[in-house]
């Protein structure tokens, strides 16, 4: 029975792997030389080399939008976040002048697809005088992030027992005294998967990225890799090299900050 | 009204103000100003801008391309979310039994799902390269052109969306399924229930309501679609996998028309909006007789 159990165990993973493969298969295309490119019936490349990490780093636009994803979705999260807590706050705890329109208003924006908004904001960007920067990003990227946060966080702060507030109040502490000293500490692994959560989405976007920015100023690493140049031919080894990096950061969120991801993407759902 | 409760109320406003002003300037706002630019001719390298009406839905409605892209759209969705649903309930029930190497398990299954869509786009792309791309070798050393030709492309464009999606729904059941309790999979071993029985009349009833939430949110997104297809294919061949989204996009930014592009935006927004809908009022109504 034991043994069965352990071959299950193995099965499952192998399956997985296996489901896994088209990201391995880019890794090993990542490290093979060009000349050996066409050898598909090696497992691994006789010759492995790192020269198309080189060209990514030193040829081009990609340390660059690497720098420009880390902080348009680093400022996305911040700004969502200093927006949507102390919203959720209101929603999940304070009696807000007509709340049930403004929940199905943020239910309703999920669901809004982003082909609509993107030419009104478009304009407003131009109008603005905001094309080709960060700041353009992280308004667009927030509008969309904003949402979904809100929910979640809300979600989270109704769990916390409303005595522990009273105490905080019975010490003079106010509603924003509250919220900082008391609610934040104890949703702390609630806002820590939101805010991965956010920053995943903003690193991954695209639609907003590729039409608000127009040079490297602003360039996303979705939108270098899109445009990814090839002078005479594809450079498929170099294209694979740029896809691994861009997705080094989404795979240390899901490695290394598993549960709290998946707390965050489950309790919207889960909870209903 | 007690003075706290005053005091609560001006809080409440407070703290809700700025990410209604936020929301309202970046989401409603454009939302409105969308239908209003769907009614105008708007191509600005002429200085194009004035007032048609409804000519552009009115063209619309007869345009081959419109409904090649709403046909195109919903065989996507339809295809998509229908094996997700089945591929991630497979996927969450054989990790239901795993004990070992759990964690393990899980971040193998996000993997896909955590990845920049375009980078997907970049990895199918390669692997349905037509004489060194690993599908075609697997299938034998063929040569099949699967993102040219006009009778694959569409289903190499679903593959790859199926990959991308399929945890996001394993991991939702795998989630639900965690929490039923040991001793309800007990009792029904002790009743003499088999395997199927305990499947059939416990397992799959408990994952019901996440299985409706996975088919909306699903549903929703694969509808909204965007950047795969507009990477991977960029519509074609020949239009087979121009989604609604990619047909508003071509004439938004690539052939220019604000207005026309802006209508196709606002016939997606509909769709979306009219599927969310429809499938509220069956979950509604799968709650009342839950």
């Amino acid at each position: 029975m034991k043994a069965r159990a352990r071959v299950w165990d193995v099965a499952v993973l192998l399956l997985l792997a296996v489901w896994a493969g088209p990201f391995f298969w880019q890794v090993r295309t990542s490290f093979t030389p060009d000349a050996e490119l066409l050898a598909t019936q090696r497992v691994l490349p006789a010759s492995p080399t790192t020269i198309h990490y080189r060209a990514v780093a030193e040829r081009s636009v990609m340390p660059r939008a690497l720098g420009n994803s880390l902080a348009v979705a680093a400022l996305t999260t911040l700004v969502a976040l200093a927006l949507g807590l102390p919203a959720a706050y209101a929603i999940a705890r304070l009696p807000v002048p007509g709340k049930a329109l403004l929940l199905l208003v943020i239910v309703a924006s999920t669901a809004f697809p982003q082909i609509a908004t993107v030419s009104p904001l478009y304009l407003l960007m131009r109008g603005l005088g905001l094309r080709d920067t960060w700041t353009a990003l992280v308004l667009a990227n927030t509008s969309f992030a904003l949402p979904l946060l809100i929910w979640l966080l809300a979600g989270f702060i109704r769990e916390v027992p409303i005595e522990l507030e009273e105490a905080a109040f019975l010490d003079g502490a106010g509603r924003l005294g509250v919220l900082a000293r008391v609610i934040v500490p104890l949703v702390a692994p609630g806002v820590a998967s939101a805010a991965l959560l956010t920053f995943l989405a903003s690193w991954n976007e695209f639609l907003f990225a590729y039409t608000f920015t127009a040079t490297e100023a602003s360039r996303t690493v979705p939108v270098a890799l899109a445009l990814f140049p090839g002078v005479f031919e594809v450079p498929w080894g170099d294209i694979a090299a740029a896809s691994i990096l861009a997705s080094l950061p989404p795979i240390i969120i899901v490695v290394g900050l598993q549960r709290w991801l998946v707390q965050g993407l489950t309790a919207g759902a889960l909870k209903d | 009204m007690t003075a706290r409760q005053r005091a609560d109320r001006r809080a409440g406003l407070a703290f809700v103000a700025p990410a209604v002003l936020v929301l309202a300037g970046l989401s409603l706002y454009p939302g409105l100003w969308v239908l209003w630019l769907s009614l105008q001719q708007r191509i600005p390298i002429f200085g194009i801008a004035r007032f048609v009406g409804i000519d552009h839905y009115a063209f619309l409605a007869s345009d081959p391309r419109m409904w090649n892209a709403v046909r195109v759209t919903l065989v996507f969705t339809v295809a998509s979310v229908a094996l997700e649903l089945v591929l991630g309930l497979t996927a969450a029930l054989a990790l239901q039994r795993q004990r070992l190497g759990r964690r393990i398990a899980v971040a193998l299954l996000l993997l896909a799902w955590a990845l920049p869509s375009v980078v997907t786009a970049k990895l199918f792309e390669w692997l349905y390269h037509p004489s060194a791309g690993l599908v075609n070798v697997l299938l034998g050393g063929r040569t099949l052109n699967w993102l040219g030709d006009p009778g694959l492309a569409l289903a190499g464009l679903i593959a790859a969306d199926v990959w991308r999606t399929m945890p996001f729904v394993a991991l939702l059941c795998y989630a639900r399924l965690l929490t039923i309790p040991g001793e309800v999979y007990e009792a029904a071993r002790v009743d003499g229930a088999g395997r199927l029985a305990t499947l059939t009349s416990i397992t799959l009833p408990l994952l019901r309501p996440v299985l409706l939430i996975a088919l909306l949110f699903r549903t929703l997104d694969a509808l909204r679609a965007f950047d795969l297809m507009f990477v991977l294919t960029g519509g074609g061949p020949a239009g087979t996998t121009e989604t609604l989204t990619v047909y508003a996009y071509r004439s938004l930014f690539q052939t220019l028309q604000l207005g026309f592009g802006s209508a196709i935006g606002v016939v997606s927004f509909m769709l979306v909006m009219l599927v969310a809908a429809a499938y509220l009022g069956v979950l509604r109504r799968a709650g009342a007789t839950a």
